[in-house]
């Protein structure tokens, strides 16, 4: 059934895969993200009640969504190294991990930045906050297990045993705002139900969405290069890549579209 | 199409007077990115040059030995 995956595991095919979707990937994203800051800054109205520091919506949720989507990913991966034994889905882990810190990092200086004027506190330890903080330690937990052992393997397995547990944080995140009476408003934009927010200000965060998501997707494929370079130092194909670019005096800049 | 919102390009850098806020948060947010996607990107395009370096080192290592060996052998 998962044949036509297999390839897909194979490091090498997998770095070429990679190199050829990066290049996309990155352009897209930031055309992506300046489309959407230039348009959710300048050219939508401001709110009726919080005037133009609304504004901060459309990268603080994009960034929330999608801590917790790499934390997704990352935490499939982990369980796809841990029950199948496949070693790019481990490398997968380290590669995703820090964009995912990032990220989270992100969700809570620009929430932090947007509580001030609203809430009249840059923090409070609210559930929604606090889940989200600990999906940051999460995160650096994940980052700290992997290099905390002499045996890189056993870090390896530590530091995806660690993602596949801190799952359990995600559903808190997500249902904290309904769970327990929070400063931190509902959701805005649901699957279900029409969204609450005016549709000349939907569009560019919709768009800031999209542009966060092909973020992920290029430094995942970036980081992945890097790592599966490292881990496959030893063979044959790694010491070919890396004669040449000896050869040819400098590596090429991003390997882009050169298909190596 | 939407239309420029503020009156001025002043009044669009005062935000409504969050300023600090809106500022803040964007300025944050691009520079944490541009930094991982910096770091990510130069250790990217440095580990074939590494890689080669160790290579070549390990190469030297080995004739190095190879040529102890030989000079030590009439001896013995």
């Amino acid at each position: 059934m998962f044949k036509w995956l297999d390839p897909y595991a194979k490091p090498e095919t997998l770095y070429r895969i990679c190199g050829l979707w990066f290049p996309w990937l990155m352009t897209l994203a930031v055309l992506t993200l300046l489309l959407s800051t230039v348009w959710g800054l300048g050219f939508t109205p401001a709110d009726y009640q919080q005037g133009d520091s609304y504004r901060i919506i459309h990268i603080h949720v994009p960034a929330a969504i999608w801590s917790m989507g790499a934390y997704s990913s990352m935490a499939i991966a982990a369980f796809i190294a841990l029950v199948w034994q496949i070693k790019v889905a481990q490398w997968a882990v380290g590669a995703i991990a820090p964009i995912g810190a990032v990220y989270t990092l992100i969700a809570l200086l620009t929430g932090m930045a947007w509580g001030k004027p609203m809430w009249g506190t840059w923090w409070v330890w609210d559930a929604r906050l606090t889940s989200e903080l600990i999906l940051l330690f999460l995160y650096l937990g994940v980052i700290a297990l992997s290099g905390a052992f002499a045996d890189r393997q056993l870090g390896a397995k530590a530091s995806a045993l660690l993602a596949v547990v801190g799952v359990v944080n995600l559903p808190i995140i997500h249902f904290s705002v309904e769970w327990w009476n929070t400063l931190h408003q509902g959701a805005t934009i649901t699957k279900f139900a029409k969204p609450s927010i005016d549709p000349s200000m939907l569009w560019p965060l919709l768009l800031g969405i999209l542009g966060f998501a092909l973020l992920l997707a290029a430094l995942t494929c970036l980081r992945l290069r890097t790592a599966i370079l490292l881990n496959e130092q030893h063979r044959p194909w790694v010491r070919a890549l890396a004669q040449q670019s000896v050869h040819k005096g400098s590596v090429p800049q991003t390997n882009a579209g050169r298909g190596v | 199409m939407p239309e420029f919102y503020f009156e001025s390009l002043s009044a669009f850098w005062q935000m409504g007077g969050y300023a600090l806020f809106v500022w803040l948060s964007f300025g944050s947010t691009y520079g944490l990115l541009a930094a991982l996607w910096w770091f990510s990107q130069r250790s990217q395009s440095r580990i074939l040059q590494d890689l080669a370096k160790k290579q070549q080192r390990e190469h030297r290592v080995r004739a190095q030995q190879q040529l102890e060996e030989e000079n030590n052998e009439p001896k013995t």
